[in-house]
């Protein structure tokens, strides 16, 4: 068979999708929108890797507070008072001046109901899916937002790939930029489109990924994200508002990299500014329309109340779900405080999560698209109790 | 469809125009019994090469910061040989990939080093991933797990990454000077993800147990491996019912009959024949497969060449169709063998084209080289793979590919059958036909469906 030798100068063409790292992190940088009748918008925010929430928002008033938790873990800098309770963290500086106006909000001491083997990928499997724990998490299909779309007339889903044009030097990686050509990208003429079109549609997953595929390949001199840095979580946040200023009324993204071992407070405060920055882009994005907006940022699981041995925290139970949006009754923190002391903790080690984190969502799916209680409790989220009424929106 | 062409596609890199298939279940496990030709023929630096490296970068890095004269040329200069070290051993990887008569060794090499995540943190661990599976990984493919367990969970590169190396305990003699403690990520990880897996039946209790029992293990850039005893928390552990140490100075055995103990638990077994009925036949493997691979692990005391044959053996492992999707590093290789790539032309490649014509368009594909998202490693689900964007990307890879071959790309008609072996549809036959170049068709064959798959 014949095999010319790869050549030096072309082989440079691999590249094709000028740096649309979106394809980079499939599960990741990704945003998911669809539309639904009406003005209101709810974006969903999955922080992956589990939050300490006890670092985010610090019960600076718990007698026991500041024993668990020294300067080795927090850092230094003062934590940011907001009710006489509860503190911020201080690299969510940013959004003070949304906690002033009401639109930022808190549960704390929430959880899935997932508990006990504090595997980040089962937690986060629960959570997106909004299940409990009877069905194994390779058996729950479709997530909550998913069972929403399905159960409300007139919402439809799409899921969409951001690409922006910021921070080409971060695919880039060691690669020097001066080489990049774009101009020797490849162009997939009409014919041989057609004829990929005619093979994928024997096999259903090709032909669903085909059509979006062909119209990535035609407007491949996009830039590219980064979900790990602030500027690529304002790139999503962007992305996503943008879309809600269109036809789309939901939006689901994630940043990853929560999962704290080691050096909390340096590696907690970058991902807190980073989701501080999505939060501001929402807003800034969406302008008059940030008023009928409510914003989840949501984790599998907490961290240990206790530093570890290496300046960071382990795999926990209760965290903090972080809210914001015009459509808030913000400047609070909701949610039964436990306590820290030994005897509150779960199991000795964790915060003891005293409400269910999904009947949060489900009262704000309640209020925003008026979905009936026993369609949340059954379908939705399927063995939930939403119990009273938290009173989240305005 | 002959049973060659399954082997090669389901348990290889696939078919090959450089070299006949590997043949059926019998040839595939004498290739595996044999020596292993392909890591004498393309060595990759292990730890013990990469460690100087690392030492001259931090030497370099504190001449650069003191400004001492030639500090900062000397530090950049470290820094590359680094990253050429990583490239370097991609490309003798790569090499063996394409150039191997039995694909179902470098298939097992991706596997186990995928079983086992590693991530470099940092420029300084840049290298560090391919000595890893070069250390820990490739002596012990056909050996036994226990081993392997025992070489993955005590490599610097691993207790680097699952931050093994700062957990100390904190009743042990450096943890009372130093206010140090544990650090549970390691131990949670090779209970849930390298042996029992997470319905495994342990709880908290074993892990943060499992944990203590872990101190003790860490590593410096002088000396490598290292055990300190003065680390170690005090005392015996129970992990899963079983009691270890408790002797007055802590020994690195006691951690090797945890990890022997762990390696050979029911659930492992069940595990770790889920885990290669799923990577090599189907995401939703027929049980009874799954069910024979885990007796032949538990029945060899953990001896991995059995569980192999098993899994050859299995009347399921033959079924068709290709149900998974084949991954980016997967579709890159076949690719190459399917167009012949020789010895020489991959050997040819410079540290641009690797990262331009593989890095980057891996990463594009959604597998960013040796980054996977977390330390379970990539997804198996076909799902998780074709994606807009990655299925984008390897169309535009495969019209590149193409291109490069231009001057002497073959008869497609032929190519077809090279690439395939007779798995072509007749609709893809039918495209082959009617596009408007060589090149066009060839790639057709490579984005098609049924090359993706396997």
């Amino acid at each position: 068979m014949p095999s010319a030798p790869l050549s030096r100068r072309h082989f440079l063409r691999g590249a094709t999708l000028a740096g649309c790292s979106a394809a980079a992190w499939p599960l990741m940088s990704h945003v998911t929108l669809a539309a639904a009748p009406g003005d209101h918008r709810l974006v969903v925010i999955i922080l992956r890797g589990a939050m300490d929430g006890l670092d985010a928002l610090r019960p600076v008033g718990d007698p026991d507070f500041a024993t668990l938790r020294a300067a080795s873990l927090t850092g230094d800098a003062p934590a940011l008072p907001l009710d006489g309770f509860f503190a911020l963290h201080p690299d969510m500086g940013g959004l003070m001046p949304l906690w002033q106006k009401g639109e930022l909000a808190f549960a704390h001491a929430v959880a899935t109901p997932y508990r006990d083997r504090r595997s980040h990928f089962d937690g986060q499997d629960i959570l997106e899916a909004g299940t409990g724990m009877d069905l194994a998490p390779d058996q729950v299909r479709g997530g909550w937002l998913n069972r929403m779309i399905q159960s409300v007339p007139g919402m439809t889903s799409e899921t969409a790939y951001a690409v922006g044009r910021s921070g080409l030097k971060v695919i880039a990686g060691d690669a020097p930029v001066t080489q990049w050509s774009p101009d020797t990208r490849v162009e997939l003429d009409d014919q041989t489109q057609r004829l990929l079109e005619r093979i994928y549609e024997d096999d259903p997953l090709f032909h669903a990924a085909g059509n979006e595929a062909f119209d990535l390949l035609a407007r491949a001199d996009a830039g590219m994200m980064d979900d790990g840095d602030a500027a690529g979580a304002a790139a999503l946040a962007e992305f996503a508002a943008a879309r809600l200023n269109e036809e789309a009324r939901i939006a689901a993204f994630s940043i990853s990299g929560w999962d704290t071992h080691r050096n909390q407070k340096g590696v907690l405060g970058r991902r807190l500014r980073g989701l501080s920055a999505a939060l501001l882009a929402l807003r800034d994005g969406l302008g008059d329309a940030w008023g009928q907006t409510t914003v989840l940022a949501m984790t599998e699981f907490g961290r240990t109340a206790r530093e570890n041995g290496t300046n960071g925290t382990d795999h926990g139970t209760g965290s903090a779900l972080i809210m914001a949006g015009g459509a808030l009754r913000g400047g609070r923190v909701y949610g039964a405080w436990p306590g820290l002391a030994a005897a509150d903790l779960y199991q000795e080690r964790d915060l003891l999560p005293t409400a269910d984190v999904r009947a949060y969502a489900a009262w704000a799916m309640r209020g925003l698209y008026g979905l009936e209680r026993t369609l949340l409790e059954a379908s939705v989220f399927p063995g939930l109790d939403m119990g009273t009424d938290p009173g989240i929106l305005l | 469809m002959s049973s060659a062409t399954i082997a090669a596609i389901r348990f290889g890199y696939g078919l090959s125009a450089g070299q006949p298939a590997p043949g059926d279940a019998g040839a595939l496990s004498a290739a595996l019994a044999a020596p292993d030709a392909m890591a004498a023929r393309f060595p990759v630096t292990g730890m013990a090469g990469v460690f100087p490296l690392i030492r001259e970068y931090n030497q370099a890095r504190r001449a650069s910061r003191q400004d001492e004269p030639g500090g900062e040329d000397r530090f950049q200069a470290a820094r590359r040989n680094l990253r050429l070290t990583m490239l370097e051993g991609l490309r003798a990887q790569l090499m063996r990939a394409v150039l191997a008569p039995d694909g179902m060794r470098e298939r097992l090499h991706a596997f186990w080093s995928d079983h086992f995540t590693v991530r470099a943190k940092g420029v300084r661990f840049i290298a560090a991933p391919s000595a890893f599976a070069e250390d820990a990984i490739r002596p012990h493919i056909t050996g036994s797990f226990p081993a392997m367990l025992r070489a993955a969970v005590t490599h610097p590169a691993m207790l680097a990454y699952l931050d093994q190396n700062r957990s100390i305990g904190p009743d042990s003699p450096a943890g009372q000077r130093q206010g140090a403690g544990l650090n549970e990520n390691l131990a949670r990880e090779v209970l849930e993800l390298h042996t029992l897996g997470v319905d495994g039946g342990y709880a908290q209790g074993d892990v943060t147990q499992f944990a203590e029992l872990l101190t003790g293990l860490t590593f410096d850039v002088q000396e490598g491996f290292l055990f300190r005893p003065r680390w170690a928390e005090p005392g015996a552990e129970t992990v899963l019912g079983t009691r270890y140490g408790g002797a007055e100075r802590a020994r690195l055995d006691e951690v090797f009959a945890a990890l022997d103990d762990i390696a050979l638990h029911p659930a492992t077994a069940r595990h770790l024949a889920r885990k290669l009925a799923v990577h090599f036949v189907s995401d939703r493997p027929d049980p009874d497969l799954v069910a024979t691979l885990a007796a032949a692990y538990t029945a060899g005391g953990g001896a991995l060449m059995p569980v192999y044959e098993a899994l050859l053996a299995h009347p399921a492992a033959w079924v068709l169709p290709f149900a998974k999707a084949r991954q980016p590093w997967d579709f890159m290789v076949a690719s190459l063998r399917a167009l012949g790539a020789t010895e020489a032309a991959l050997a040819g490649l410079g540290y641009p084209e690797l990262r331009k014509g593989i890095r980057q368009p891996l990463a594009h594909m959604g597998q960013p080289y040796q980054a996977p998202p977390g330390p379970d490693g990539w997804p198996e689900e076909a799902e998780a793979w074709i994606t807009p964007p990655a299925l984008a990307e390897r169309i535009g890879w495969a019209m590149a590919l193409a291109g490069e071959y231009s001057a002497a790309l073959p008869d497609p008609r032929a190519f077809v059958e090279t690439a395939l072996g007779g798995t072509a549809s007749e609709t893809l036959l039918g495209a082959v036909r009617a596009a408007e170049s060589r090149e066009a068709a060839v790639a057709l064959v490579l984005a098609s469906a049924e090359f993706n798959r396997r």
